[in-house]
C-alpha cells in the first residue's frame, strides 16, 4: 500500500490535473502550514502546498535574492517553469519573511484567478491571538464565497473540520506505531505518507491510510535499527531519508512543517462559533519557530517527543539561511544535550550532497552506538 | 555634460545631533547611578510605552547600537566570532549578531561593561526581532523580556480588528511593565511621549520632502546621521525639539539655495542600510558628481509619509494637526499604533510590490537619475524583495545597478569591487570623475 502513496507523491501534479477533472473542483495552492484547510475543505477545493522539486534551477535569480532559503527558491522555481499552471488560486498565511517572498513574486509573475495573503499572528502566546486570528479566518472565508460564488454553510465548515480531523487523527495513529520498540513502519515510508497528506484530497487519503494502518497491524516487519529523530525546517527530502535509514537507524520521529507540525494537534469541539474552534487549533498547534517567543515552546515539544519516542540521536537539518530555525537550533541543540541525546547538524540546500552527508550520518550513528571500528 | 556649481555650507545643528547621540548613550550607561531603568529593544518598538514608567527611563535600541559597533571594525568582528562560538549562524542578522557579540564579551562600544538593561520590550516586525531578544535574555542571564506582535497586513488593508489586535498587546504590555519595574504608570508621560513620536516623525518626512529640491539640500550620508536620531528614541521630546530645528534650517538651506554637494549632476537614490564601516562610497559618487537623494530606507525607516489631494508624497498629519486632543491611554495606544502601521518601510514586508511603488513615487518626485541598490546579506527584513524592486525599477525606466554586502559584517563587503561596479555604473550615466 505504500507503493500507492509514493506513487501520489511522485505524480503529485498529475494527480491535481485529474482530480480536477474528475470533480471540476478548483485547486488551491498553499505556502506554509497555518493556512487553515479546514475552510478550504468546506468550500470543495482541494488545497495543495507548494513544495520544491529538488532539482538545480536557473529561473528564480531575477526575482529573489540569493540569500533567501532554497525551498523558497526551490517552490518558485515549480511556478516559473509552469508544473503549477493547473492552480485556481494560491494563497499564503503569514508566516516567514523567505516563502512570503515566494507567494509574492509567484502572484506577481504567474497570476492566478484567486490569490489571497492571509494574516496570522506571530505571537501565540497572546491570548488576544485567538480572536484576531478568527475575525481574520472570517475575513478569508468571505473572500472565498467571493470567489467560489456560493454560501459557506456551518455545515460545509463542519465536513471541513472533521475531514481534516480525521486526516490527521489518522496520522498520529501511524505515528503511534512508531512508538512501538521495534516499529513497523520507517522514517521513508512515514514521509510519503506525511507528505501526501498535504497533496491529496482528504478523503481519498484518509482512506488508504486506515487500510495501511490496518495492514501494518498485522505485519511482522520490524525496524530494530538505532532510533533517530529529525527535525528543523522545511523537509521533504526522500532521498535524504532513506540514506539516514540505510546507514543504519530509523526515524522514528519528526519535528517538521511536513511531518508533525502539520498534523499533530485536532480542532476541539467547544462553545465557540466553528471559525474560532478553527483557529484555537492553528494557535495551539506546535509553533514554527518564527512565532515561538517569548517562551521557548517549541523546546519543551522536541524534549516531549524526544522522550516518547525514546530517541537515542537528533540529526538537525536546516534549510540554508533559514533565519527562525538558525535562531532555535543552538537551543534545541542544548537542551537536547542536556537530555543525553546527542545531535548532527546538517544544512540542506536545494539539493543535499548525499555522499558527503552520508559519512557524517555514518559516523554519527557510530558514534552514539559505541560501535567497535575495528 | 555641464557640471554645475552649488554653494555649499555645512550643517549649524551637525554638532547638536552628535551631542544628542552621546547624551541618550551616557543616559543610558548612568541611569542606575540615579535610580533610573535601562531597556533595550527595537528602534521599531513602541518607545513611548516604556516612557510611561518616569522621565528617568532609558531605552538602548538594537539596530543603531548594532550599527555603532560595525562602524568599530575590529570590535564588530570580536563581536561577530564570539556569537559564531555560541553556535549561531553568520547569515543572521548583522545588527543582532553585533548586539550579542557585545553582550557575550560584556564590552559596550562606548566603554566599559556592556551595561545590562532591566527589562527587554520589543515588537516584532521580521523573524529575528523578538528572537533577538528571547537569546539576549539567555545570554544575560534571564532579562526579563516583552515583545508586541505588529503582523497585521499592510496599511491599506488595516481596520478595527487588527488595530485591536495590537492595542490589546500594548495594554497587556503596560501591565506587565508594571508588575516587572514594580513602577505606577503615568499616562500623562505616555501621552507626552506619543505626540512626540508624532512630531519627530512627521518631521523627519517633511525634512526628506524638501530634497526634492534641485539642487538637494541633504545628502544621503548626512542624513544618516540625522534620522538616526529618531531610530534611538523617536519619542523623545529633546529629539523632537532637534527635529523642529533642524526642519528650519534645512527650509533655510532651500530658500538660500545652499546645496549638500557643490556639483549635484545627477541624482541617485539608494536602498536598504548601507555597509556601515564603509560610508565613503558616498564620497566616492560625489567625485563623479552624484548626490545620493535619499531612499525609502532613510526616509520611511523613521518618517510618516502620506499621499496629498495632489498625489504627491508629504509628510503625514499628525493627530495633534488635525486638531485631536488626546485624553487616555486607549486613544494614545491607538493613534500609535495606526500611525506606526503607516511607517512607509513597513509596507513591503507583506509586498514587494507596495514597496516598488513608493520606490518609483520617491524616484519620480525627487528626480532621480539612477538607482543603486544594496543587496543587503545583514537584514533579510529590508532585502526583502529586492529582486523585485529592480526589476520594477527597470521596467519603469530607471537605470538600476546593485552592489552586495552587508550592514554590519564586513566580512562580505567586497569595497575595491563595489568601488568598480560603482564606477561603471557613472561611466553609463554619462559621468567621468570630476577634476575639481
Amino acid at each position: 500500500m505504500i507503493e500507492k502513496f509514493r506513487a501520489w507523491n511522485k505524480n503529485r501534479h498529475e494527480y491535481a490535473i485529474e482530480w480536477k477533472k474528475r470533480t471540476g473542483g478548483k485547486v488551491m495552492g498553499y505556502f506554509c502550514t497555518y493556512v487553515p484547510e479546514e475552510l478550504l475543505l468546506a468550500a470543495n477545493i482541494l488545497p495543495v502546498r507548494i513544495l520544491g522539486s529538488h532539482e538545480p534551477q536557473d529561473v528564480t535569480e531575477p526575482h529573489l535574492f540569493g540569500m533567501y532559503c532554497p525551498f523558497s527558491r526551490d517552490c518558485l522555481a515549480q511556478g516559473l517553469k509552469g508544473r503549477y499552471d493547473y492552480l485556481d488560486g494560491i494563497m499564503i498565511a503569514h508566516s516567514c519573511l523567505h516563502i512570503r517572498q515566494t507567494y509574492t513574486s509567484w502572484d506577481k509573475h504567474i497570476p492566478r484567478d484567486f490569490s489571497y495573503y492571509l494574516p496570522v499572528p506571530q505571537n501565540l502566546q497572546t491570548p488576544h491571538s485567538k480572536p484576531y486570528l478568527a475575525n481574520e479566518y472570517k475575513a478569508f472565508k468571505k473572500a472565498l464565497e467571493e470567489w467560489i460564488g456560493k454560501e459557506i454553510t456551518e455545515e460545509d465548515i463542519e465536513r471541513g473540520i472533521n475531514a481534516m480531523n480525521d486526516n490527521r487523527s489518522l496520522l498520529r495513529e501511524l505515528y503511534v506505531l512508531k512508538e512501538r520498540e521495534n516499529p513497523v513502519i520507517n522514517g521513508e515510508e512515514t514521509m510519503q505518507v506525511a507528505i501526501t497528506q498535504q497533496l491529496i484530497d482528504k478523503n481519498e487519503h484518509s482512506a488508504l491510510l486506515r487500510e495501511y494502518i490496518k495492514q501494518l497491524k498485522i505485519d511482522n516487519k520490524q525496524h530494530d535499527k538505532t532510533r533517530l529523530m529529525i527535525l528543523g525546517s522545511e523537509n521533504d527530502d526522500i532521498e535524504f531519508v532513506e540514506m539516514v535509514e540505510n546507514c543504519g537507524s530509523t526515524v522514528v520521529i519528526d519535528e517538521h512543517c511536513i511531518g508533525t507540525r502539520y498534523f499533530w494537534n485536532n480542532v476541539e469541539e467547544s462553545e465557540d462559533d466553528k471559525i474560532t474552534q478553527i483557529a484555537k487549533r492553528y494557535i495551539d498547534k506546535p509553533p514554527c519557530p518564527t512565532k515561538d517567543w517569548m517562551d521557548r515552546n517549541r523546546v519543551k515539544h522536541i524534549l516531549h517527543l524526544a522522550k516518547l519516542y525514546d530517541v537515542k540521536g537528533a540529526v538537525l537539518i536546516q534549510q540554508k539561511f533559514c533565519d527562525p530555525h538558525e535562531l532555535d537550533i543552538p537551543a534545541v541543540k542544548k537542551a537536547l544535550s542536556e537530555v543525553g541525546i546527542d545531535t548532527l547538524f546538517l544544512e540542506f540546500d536545494v539539493t543535499v550532497p548525499i555522499g558527503q552527508f552520508k559519512i557524517r550520518v555514518e559516523a554519527f550513528l557510530e558514534m552514539i552506538d559505541n560501535d567497535d571500528l575495528f | 555634460m555641464s557640471i554645475p556649481k552649488y554653494k555649499t555650507a555645512p550643517l549649524k545643528v551637525w554638532a547638536k545631533a552628535k551631542e544628542l547621540r552621546e547624551k541618550y548613550y551616557k543616559n543610558y550607561m548612568t541611569a542606575h547611578d540615579t535610580g533610573g531603568l535601562r531597556w533595550a529593544g527595537g528602534a521599531w518598538s513602541f518607545g513611548a510605552i516604556p516612557a510611561g514608567l518616569g522621565r528617568d527611563v532609558y531605552p538602548l535600541t538594537g539596530e543603531p547600537y548594532g550599527a555603532s559597533i560595525a562602524f568599530k571594525k575590529d570590535f564588530s568582528l570580536k563581536c561577530l566570532e564570539a556569537v559564531e562560538r555560541k553556535g549561531y549562524a553568520r547569515d543572521l542578522c548583522s545588527y543582532m549578531r553585533n548586539y550579542w557579540g557585545s553582550i557575550i564579551l560584556d564590552e559596550f562600544a562606548f566603554g566599559g561593561k556592556f551595561p545590562k538593561p532591566d527589562f527587554h520590550f520589543q515588537d516584532h516586525i521580521c523573524c529575528s526581532h523578538s528572537k533577538w531578544y528571547q537569546v539576549a535574555s539567555e545570554l544575560e542571564g534571564g532579562i526579563p523580556s516583552h515583545s508586541i506582535d505588529v503582523s497585521v497586513g499592510p496599511y491599506i488593508d488595516v481596520n478595527k480588528s487588527k488595530i485591536d489586535y495590537i492595542v490589546a498587546q500594548m495594554h497587556d504590555s503596560i501591565e506587565w511593565l508594571e508588575k516587572t519595574t514594580g513602577r505606577e504608570y503615568n499616562d500623562d508621560l505616555l501621552i507626552e511621549a506619543v505626540e512626540n513620536e508624532f512630531r519627530s516623525t512627521a518631521r523627519w518626512a517633511e525634512i526628506c520632502v524638501m530634497n526634492k529640491a534641485r539642487p538637494a539640500p541633504l545628502d544621503e550620508k548626512t542624513m544618516y546621521s540625522l534620522y538616526v536620531l529618531g531610530t534611538l528614541a523617536k519619542h523623545d521630546g529633546e529629539f523632537a525639539d532637534f527635529y523642529d530645528e533642524l526642519r528650519d534650517e534645512v527650509q533655510w538651506r532651500l530658500d538660500n539655495g545652499i546645496a549638500a554637494v557643490e556639483h549635484e549632476v545627477v541624482r541617485l537614490m539608494s536602498d536598504t542600510q548601507p555597509p556601515w564601516g564603509f560610508l565613503k562610497i558616498f564620497r566616492y559618487l560625489e567625485s563623479f558628481g552624484a548626490v545620493s537623494i535619499g531612499s525609502l530606507y532613510t526616509f520611511g525607516l523613521i518618517g510618516i509619509f502620506e499621499d496629498k489631494p495632489d498625489g504627491s508624497w508629504g509628510a503625514r498629519e499628525t493627530p495633534m494637526q488635525k486638531g485631536i486632543k488626546i485624553e487616555s491611554r486607549d486613544q494614545a495606544l491607538r493613534l500609535m499604533a495606526d500611525w506606526n502601521l503607516s511607517k512607509p518601510e513597513w509596507q513591503h514586508f507583506y509586498s514587494p510590490h507596495l514597496k516598488s511603488k513608493m520606490m518609483l513615487k520617491i524616484a519620480k518626485e525627487w528626480h532621480v537619475d539612477g538607482v543603486m541598490l544594496h543587496y543587503n546579506r545583514g537584514c533579510e527584513g529590508l532585502s526583502l524583495g529586492i529582486a523585485e524592486n529592480r526589476l520594477a525599477l527597470i521596467e519603469a525606466g530607471y537605470p538600476v545597478m546593485t552592489y552586495e554586502g552587508n550592514m554590519g559584517d564586513e566580512r562580505e563587503f567586497d569595497e575595491s569591487q563595489t568601488m568598480s561596479r560603482m564606477e561603471s555604473f557613472m561611466e553609463t550615466l554619462g559621468l567621468n570623475q570630476l577634476a575639481v
